[in-house]
């Protein structure tokens, strides 16, 4: 449903005329768009008649105010124990961009208990409210909003040769990392990945690059799905993503993802210290 | 003539005696820049704008300052080198306006023809007072991956510096690519002097330039030497060590960097560069060993270096992400 949401906002004409208008300003659009609060019409197309609830309790995010670099924005996601137990799934927002759904992780019988953290890097194309939104099992929207400075990420140039970029494209790194204090684990995922966005000049040619970017990220531990993501161009290059998980019998972490060009790619990590 | 001190104080002053000679120097002016030259700060004389710092090598300090219209865009270092027959100009400063007045001072020091104008690297301090020199017709002269970045920059670099610039300051600037694409080691002749121009891997950006004249050992480094200005890292903090290593071991008198000096020993000027690009690497790599995130590095890494660069924050976390997002690769 919210991948619908998702494509059909891509598809959708208001997007593609804001994304050539992005292109053809070369950002300077970034404080005059602050005066329009687009939420609401965001919000109906990515939930119709349901509205997202600001519950700082429930879900907290981290952002900085200005991002350094709005190609690489940390973001990090925490949701108590509590509603983790009950989320089924959690949506990463950035109003103005693009494409505003930034990524939809639905989550596993193996995301844990125990406060569930979950982090990424996102690209910010101009001065936005950045949201994190859980959807519970019976239906709920809870959401943390932050505002970030930022501007020019999503068309930040790729400068590196196309083809050696793709050649490393798929390339893993998976890390255990150490238990959290509830006795969760944590993994790290990193991703070799252009994640073109469509809104980048090939110089060489002067042409747009093709977007071309992950489209689906599948974590399981021993089997059993920690999360499954669908995401799509504000996604930083190489993507990268921190998340906690359940222990279990079978500690072996295994990640499939693909791309929009239907290329798979998959990797492998054992216990740690195994 | 040869390029003796001698010979070219006594130019300089005939010049300043003979103001009708200046005149007919700043008619090669086009008409582009020339109006927004004209209301700028009269009172600093052409001459002063640039000091010789080797016989016949000139090199401009410019502000440690972030665009801003007081500056007018003069946030960066240029100098020029002067043959028996003609000149290049190495980096152009930060607007057309700061490029008239490199411009006219070199004006006020030779007539000869300005054969080359060199960028150091494609950044907007760097380049952007190129559109001044175009009525000379000269080469202009990158590293080949120049274009090809400056390209991809091009209509945010003009947004952002014209923002902060202001309609004034900014006037006649605009973006002036290389016509000659150096991609290794090459000699431009100025008549009886031998300037070498040797391109870098990727460092503080992935198009750095060095220019060395051959006479003197002066090596014009753009902005892979920073000093008092705090460092940008704009390509890969592992090449720039890199490079800065190399570089190090090589006889060269004196540097000019991208921002401060503008003459500086070599290798001493290298140190607190090079010393803090190594803090920041040891602190990402510790932080990446212990499984810290890129948040927190931005919050920790390197915060002992604050007191010996200015602007260090408008610059500092920047560098320390893109190092971070490098180094984890490892």
């Amino acid at each position: 449903m919210v991948h619908r949401a998702f494509t059909t906002r891509l598809s959708s004409l208001k997007v593609l005329v804001a994304a050539a208008l992005v292109v053809a300003g070369g950002w300077t659009g970034a404080l005059a768009a602050d005066e329009e609060d687009i939420w609401p019409a965001l919000q109906k197309d990515l939930f119709g008649a349901r509205e997202a609830v600001e519950d700082t309790r429930a879900v907290t995010l981290e952002a900085p105010y200005r991002a350094e670099d709005a190609a690489l924005v940390p973001l990090t996601v925490r949701l108590p124990a509590a509603t983790a137990a009950t989320a089924k799934k959690l949506m990463l927002v950035i109003d103005k961009n693009p494409a505003p759904l930034v990524a939809d992780f639905t989550f596993g019988p193996a995301a844990g208990a125990g406060e569930r953290v979950l982090e990424t890097r996102v690209r910010i194309d101009m001065y936005s409210n950045v949201r994190a939104i859980v959807e519970t099992n019976d239906g709920k929207l809870l959401m943390a909003t932050k505002f970030v400075k930022a501007a020019g990420g999503c068309s930040a140039p790729a400068l590196k040769d196309t083809d050696a970029v793709l050649a490393e494209a798929g390339k893993m790194q998976i890390k255990v990392l150490a238990n959290t204090a509830d006795g969760q684990r944590e993994g790290q995922l990193k991703i070799r990945h252009p994640q073109y966005s469509g809104l980048q000049l090939n110089q060489a040619t002067g042409y747009y690059i093709p977007a071309k970017f992950l489209r689906v990220i599948e974590v399981q531990r021993g089997g059993e799905r920690v999360f499954r993501m669908e995401g799509g161009i504000s996604l930083s290059e190489d993507p990268n993503i921190r998340f906690t998980y359940a222990p279990g019998g079978d500690e072996t972490l295994v990640v499939t993802a693909e791309d929009t060009d239907g290329r798979t790619f998959k990797g492998q990590a054992g216990p740690k210290g195994s | 003539m040869p390029p003796s001190p001698s010979a070219d104080f006594d130019r300089r002053t005939l010049l300043r005696a003979v103001p009708g000679l200046l005149t007919l120097f700043a008619s090669s002016v086009s008409a582009a820049w020339r109006p927004a030259f004209a209301d700028t700060r009269s009172e600093v004389s052409p001459e002063s704008f640039v000091a010789e710092i080797a016989p016949g090598v000139y090199a401009h300090r410019g502000q440690i300052a972030l665009y801003a219209p007081a500056n007018e865009g003069d946030i960066s270092n240029a100098g020029f080198i002067v043959g028996r027959e003609a000149v290049a100009v190495i980096d152009t400063g930060g607007s057309a306006r700061i490029g008239a007045r490199l411009h006219q001072a070199i004006r006020s020091i030779t007539p000869l023809p300005i054969r080359y104008v060199i960028n150091t690297h494609m950044h907007p301090d760097h380049v952007f007072g190129n559109a001044a020199f175009e009525a000379d017709q000269p080469a202009f002269v990158g590293h080949h991956k120049l274009a090809r970045g400056l390209s991809a920059r091009a209509d945010r670099y003009l947004s952002i510096n014209k923002e902060a610039l202001g309609e004034e300051a900014f006037a006649g600037t605009k973006i002036v690519l290389p016509t000659l694409a150096i991609s290794t080691p090459t000699v431009l002749d100025l008549g009886g002097r031998e300037i070498l121009l040797e391109p870098q891997k990727t460092a503080h950006t992935d198009n750095d330039l060095i220019v060395r004249d051959r006479q003197t050992g002066t090596v014009f480094l753009g902005d892979l030497l920073f000093s008092e200005h705090a460092p940008t890292l704009d390509g890969s903090i592992l090449g720039w060590m890199a490079v800065l290593d190399t570089l190090t071991k090589e006889p060269i008198q004196r540097v000019v960097p991208g921002h401060g000096g503008p003459s500086m020993p070599w290798p001493d000027a290298a140190a607190p560069l090079r010393h803090y690009l190594q803090v920041i690497a040891d602190e990402i790599r510790a932080m990446i060993k212990a499984n810290r995130t890129l948040s927190e590095a931005t919050e920790s890494v390197g915060l002992s270096e604050k007191s010996a660069w200015s602007l260090f924050e408008d610059y500092h976390v920047r560098n320390v992400s893109a190092a971070f997002a490098e180094l984890e690769w490892e």
